[in-house]
């Protein structure tokens, strides 16, 4: 048999097949089969919660009792609820003092560890050691260190003769914050300061050079060619490290659950405490839901951060 | 513009001495390469002339000032890299204008700075691009405007042409020249093409394993190799080498092990019987009697000449023919070494002798 008559006969075989048979091998339609598994989990353990978080939301639903649909009662509350307001701004005082003093401190380590010195391998391990710690170990680690008892840092100074009275690091709305702050951001630098250092090392050391010899400084060299270069990941690092931020509550609710006085209550912990400690599902899932707008801005942010890099892409090519 | 002095420079990284008393004397206005095969510190010295690395013995001066302890941005020298070093998100307009912008120079300034390189390398059309948005071609232009936007001393150029295919190669080369010829801007330009080192050089050295094996012209540097190594190196195809002794019987020749006898112009000093390197270029090969019996090997017509590979005995050698030849492998011939072109060279220390 020629191979023609084959090929022939194999092309009529393919037009026989009914329109089932065709989305099987069909190269679009493949891809969203392989896709299927994973949207299906992500729909199932990502959006279903997510929407059923919305829902409760808008009802007043509380542990053990089903709630019937109430509108936007649970909002109007809030609304008029000082407390929400304060976990509002704390979150906002949070993230932001955080995210900044995470981005300053996680780009100078970057740097530093981007230099030639000994033991870089060694350092850069040691570098990791604070993500590395589970939270709740660090945070409990941190108690102590804040304790109004027993702080090492106020006996420290002490010591020194700076003060003569212990510090009570948690026990003052401002201070408790600061050394809040101060630990996220202990937490935090590790994994901003790794990634910002693998992009660091992405760009190429005779631009450094070129840019030498163009007559540029040290600070000039970091300012037109590092920080530039550097934009696409830092816009990449910083979103994540303010969406992990806005949404922290371990290290809070091990340290302060949210005292002294709501001073540090952020907008996570106060939807725990309302949804599950008091039972309130439904207003503890419409503070969870107000976080969503705030978080969608960072995303959206972020993203319109990133589509201005033409430089990037390869579009005109020719 | 300025000239160069490397007078006895040494380099060692850690314990490994990679330069071992190099020296060079440039000339205001020269275009001088450094050619040598790869890994034997071209690029080190010219990084090493630029500031990039330090210098570890010997001293390096630019227009008369012993540059050693100069940070690089203050030895007004404009380098081209192999990867052009293109700053990704500028665009070529800034790329270019980039030193100047550093210097503090007017908006205006820069402009038309920039505007007259780009119409000297014709990159007018592409000054809004990204260097991703370029050819490898026209990126290679851009770093040379980049360098000469800023009327520097000295131009340093490490293998700038390498990454292109071999028709640009070609005519970025002439570029090059024509460049240097209205510039006149010292320029020390590395590469490990000898044909490149050629046609571009007022003055080529040839370096091989840290040292420099010779200076000279180029043509000086075809005729007159110093030593088997830069005879071997400079050409193309290679010189052949045939090994024997000295002999003078009437006249002077070379005697191989198979007895066959290599004719010479004159008897060089030296006692007779000594052992040589007989060097001849493939060019210098005439067919005719009396020469030396070959078996053709392999016929490699390339439209203006004929190469041909044929085997001596147990030696290939190449030849080189201007007219279209009729062979096939396996021909029997007879090849004439040209004597007046010959070249000898001591077999022990390699020098010419
Ligand atoms: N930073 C360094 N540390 C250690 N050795 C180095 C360093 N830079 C270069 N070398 C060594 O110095 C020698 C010369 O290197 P160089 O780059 O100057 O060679 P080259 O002549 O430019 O070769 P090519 O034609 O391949 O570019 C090489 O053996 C290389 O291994
Ligand atoms: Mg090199």
């Amino acid at each position: 048999m020629s191979t023609v008559e084959e090929a022939e006969r194999n092309a009529s075989r393919m037009k026989e097949l009914s329109a089932w048979g065709r989305l099987k091998v069909n190269r679009n339609w493949l891809a969203i089969w392989f896709m299927l598994p994973a949207a299906a989990f992500l729909l199932l353990f990502l959006a279903w919660p997510l929407l059923l978080g919305v829902w409760l939301s808008f009802t007043d639903t509380r542990l053990a009792r089903p709630g019937k649909f109430i509108g936007f009662e649970n909002y109007e509350w809030l609304w008029d609820d000082s407390v929400f307001w304060l976990s509002v701004f704390n979150t906002l005082l949070y993230t932001i003092v955080a995210s900044i003093i995470k981005f300053v401190v996680g780009l100078y380590l970057a740097l530093l560890l981007n230099r030639h010195m000994p033991f870089k391998a060694m350092i850069r391990s040691i570098v990791l050691i604070p993500f590395i710690v589970p939270t709740v170990l660090s945070a409990i680690a941190f108690w102590w260190i804040y304790d109004s008892q027993f702080s090492i840092i106020s006996w420290s100074l002490k010591q020194m003769g700076l003060i003569n009275q212990n510090i009570d690091f948690l026990g003052d709305g401002n201070l408790a914050r600061a050394s809040l702050i101060f630990a996220n951001v202990w937490r935090g630098v590790p994994f901003v300061a790794i990634t910002l250092l693998a992009g660091l090392q992405t760009v190429s050391p005779s631009l450094y050079e070129a840019a030498t010899l163009d007559g540029a400084s040290a600070w000039q060299r970091f300012r037109f060619v590092t920080y530039p270069l550097l934009t696409p990941i830092i816009a990449v690092v910083m979103t994540f490290s303010v969406l992990f931020t806005f949404t922290d509550f371990q290290l809070i609710w091990a340290m302060t659950r949210g005292g002294p006085a709501n001073a540090t209550h952020l907008m996570a912990t106060l939807s725990y405490s309302r949804g599950i400690l008091s039972g309130q599902l439904g207003e503890g899932s419409a503070i969870a839901t107000a976080m969503i707008p705030f978080l969608l801005a960072a995303i959206m942010f972020s993203w319109f951060g990133l589509q201005r890099r033409k430089w990037q892409q390869g579009e005109n090519n020719d | 513009m300025a000239s160069v002095q490397i007078r006895d420079v040494r380099k060692s990284f850690g314990d490994v001495e990679i330069l071992h008393g190099v020296s060079v004397p440039i000339e205001d206005g020269q275009f001088v390469v450094l050619v040598g095969p790869s890994g034997c510190g071209k690029s080190t010295l010219l990084r090493m002339l630029a500031g990039l690395e330090n210098i570890t013995a010997g001293t390096i001066s630019i227009g008369g000032r012993v540059v050693n302890n100069v940070h690089p941005k203050e030895r007004d020298i404009a380098m081209v890299f192999q990867n052009y070093a293109l700053y990704p998100h500028m665009t070529v307009a800034k790329n270019m204008g980039f030193s100047l912008m550093l210097r503090g120079e007017s908006k205006s300034e820069i402009d038309t700075r920039v505007k007259k390189a780009a119409q000297i390398l014709g990159l007018m059309p592409l000054l809004e691009r990204y260097p991703r948005q370029l050819s490898g071609g026209q990126r290679q232009r851009v770093a040379m405007g980049r360098a000469i936007v800023r009327e520097p001393q000295v131009f340093l150029f490490d293998e700038p042409l390498s990454n292109l295919d071999a028709k640009l190669r070609v005519a970025m080369r002439t570029e090059m020249k024509e460049l240097h010829q209205r510039l006149k801007t010292t320029t020390v330009y590395v590469t490990h093409d000898q044909i490149e080192a050629m046609t571009l050089g007022d003055k080529i050295v040839v370096m091989h394993d840290g040292v420099i094996e010779q200076v000279g012209a180029p043509l000086e540097l075809y005729d007159k190799p110093a030593n088997q190594f830069v005879a071997g190196f400079i050409g193309s195809p290679a010189m052949n080498f045939l090994n024997g002794k000295l002999k003078a019987n009437g006249s002077a020749y070379v005697e191989t092990e198979q007895g066959h006898k290599l004719p010479l112009k004159s008897m060089p000093q030296g006692e007779s019987g000594r052992d040589v390197v007989y060097g001849i270029r493939p060019e210098h090969f005439e067919l005719g009697e009396g020469g030396l019996p070959a078996e053709v090997v392999v016929v490699e017509p390339t439209g203006s000449e004929t190469q041909v590979v044929a085997r001596i005995g147990n030696q290939e050698v190449i030849a080189v023919f201007r007219e279209r030849q009729n062979l096939k492998p396996g021909d029997k011939i007879s090849l004439r070494p040209r004597a007046d072109t010959a070249h000898l060279f001591a077999k022990d220390s390699g020098k010419r002798i």
